[in-house]
């Protein structure tokens, strides 16, 4: 046998692919669902508290600072095991992929607040007050003026924030989350051969390139014209 | 609520894995001083080879940063732990830990100085050869001062998200501070020692998350 040979036996066992790629592909599924949800509630509740911030009402905003800057600072993982392992013990019990979907969707809240917030102040104080002018109350400028333009501002470090934070559902393999890597490891501990954890790791760089790639577009062409 | 404290913030435990957690936070920085400078040394290989003129290089050296920025980096690492082995390839714990890092950390921070580099105008190049300085010369002294300071905020940034990411090394069994207190949280029955590893996590990094965030404000604002 060729090396070539051993390494197909290894990494591409052909009988090994016909086997394993339905529970791969359930892995898809799973990490597609959590993703999804994790980047729609993360986004949104960014924005939320990104706005709420622009009222300047102080005991709010501390409360928000102080968890977007645990969130930005806690590894997920350290989230994951604590919340996971820890809250059986007072009587609550969340299934892995909840657990999982929670503290990643915190996370990037705590990430998507920073970035819209960073848009929302370096938006011209002559912005608002042109809107307020024009008879617009403190919310209507917020919302119809300001946040369109912080948005606009926060595509391109949200894109890539946004795809490391859902690569992040691998992650889930930890407390049992049938996500991709973990059909992938389990299927490779089964069979005895890498090639399920090659078809995982594929089937990730399959679901994430044209993400990454749209990301390195959107840097290019959101990119704020300076005049 | 007396519960809550009895689970997540029990002081006795806590005390008593004080020693096997600080022993993991030692491994912890040993880890970051691997990962850190290999991957700003990396990335700033990728960087330059972004500047060569063959668009062939150029090509495939985008295609590598992309596919291991798609890739997640508990992937690469499980692959090159438990993966690599079948093919023969045995690597410690730790080599493993290092090249799958320098996989991963090396493209971000390669992304971060290219976006330095490119921030830099033609004319800053032409007129420091024009004052008779080579290209590597116009390289190290004009542009990438420059370039590194107008990325700051990236950098510091991506080398907090390298910092939390050493946690993942736990899973393949590296015995660092998550692990400690993983390990300590089975013995126990308790999750004390997480959020003890979690404000240890805390005090090491929120510092710098408040200079990210003063940082990009300085840039901003300019």
């Amino acid at each position: 046998m060729t090396a070539w040979q051993r390494f197909l036996e290894t990494f591409f066992k052909p009988e090994m692919l016909a086997q394993y790629w339905p529970s791969i592909a359930h892995g898809v599924l799973v990490t597609l669902e959590i993703a999804s949800a994790v980047v729609l509630t993360g986004l949104s509740f960014g924005l939320l508290l990104a706005g709420l911030r622009a009222y300047r009402l102080v005991p709010l905003n501390i409360a928000i600072v102080v968890f977007v800057d645990v969130f930005r600072s806690l590894p997920p993982l350290v989230a994951i095991l604590i919340i996971y392992f820890g809250l059986p013990g007072v009587g609550i019990n969340l299934p892995s992929f909840v657990v999982l979907w929670l503290v990643l969707s915190l996370v990037l809240t705590a990430f998507a607040e920073e970035i819209f917030w960073a848009g929302i102040i370096s938006t011209p104080k002559g912005q608002w007050e042109a809107a307020r002018s024009t008879g617009l109350g403190f919310s209507e400028t917020l919302l119809f003026v300001v946040l369109p333009q912080a948005v606009r501002l926060g595509v391109p470090p949200l894109t890539n924030r946004t795809i490391a934070i859902t690569k992040n559902t691998a992650l889930g393999t930890v407390i049992g989350v049938g996500e991709i890597l973990n059909q992938a490891t389990a299927a490779q501990s089964f069979s005895g051969n890498a090639t399920p954890l090659m078809m995982g790791a594929i089937a990730y760089i399959l679901l994430f390139l044209p993400v990454v790639a749209v990301g390195r577009w959107i840097e290019t062409r959101f990119q704020w014209r300076r005049a | 609520m007396q519960e809550i404290g009895q689970q997540f913030l029990n002081i006795e435990i806590m005390l008593k894995v004080w020693p096997l957690l600080m022993r993991g936070f030692a491994t912890t920085l040993y880890l970051c001083a691997l990962t850190i400078p290999l991957g700003l040394i990396g990335g700033l290989g990728v960087a330059l080879i972004l500047l060569s003129r063959s668009r062939l290089t150029r090509w495939l050296v985008i295609a590598l940063v992309d596919l291991f920025r798609a890739a997640p980096p508990l992937v690469l690492l499980i692959l090159i732990y438990s993966g690599l082995p079948f093919a023969g390839i045995r690597l410690s714990p730790t080599a493993a830990v290092c090249l799958a890092f320098f996989c991963n950390t090396s493209s971000y921070y390669g992304e971060i100085y290219r976006a330095g580099i490119e921030s830099i105008g033609r004319g800053q190049w032409e007129a420091a050869r024009s004052t008779g300085l080579n290209g590597f010369e116009t390289l190290t002294f004009v542009v990438l001062p420059q370039a590194v300071r107008n990325v700051l905020p990236d950098l510091v940034s991506n080398t907090v998200e390298v910092v939390k990411l050493t946690s993942i090394a736990s899973v393949v069994s590296f015995p660092e501070l998550l692990y400690s207190a993983d390990m300590a949280r089975s013995v126990t029955f308790n999750s004390s020692p997480v959020v003890l590893a979690a404000i240890v996590y805390l005090l090491l990094l929120w510092p710098l998350v408040r200079l990210i965030s003063r940082l990009e404000r300085g840039v901003a604002t300019h």
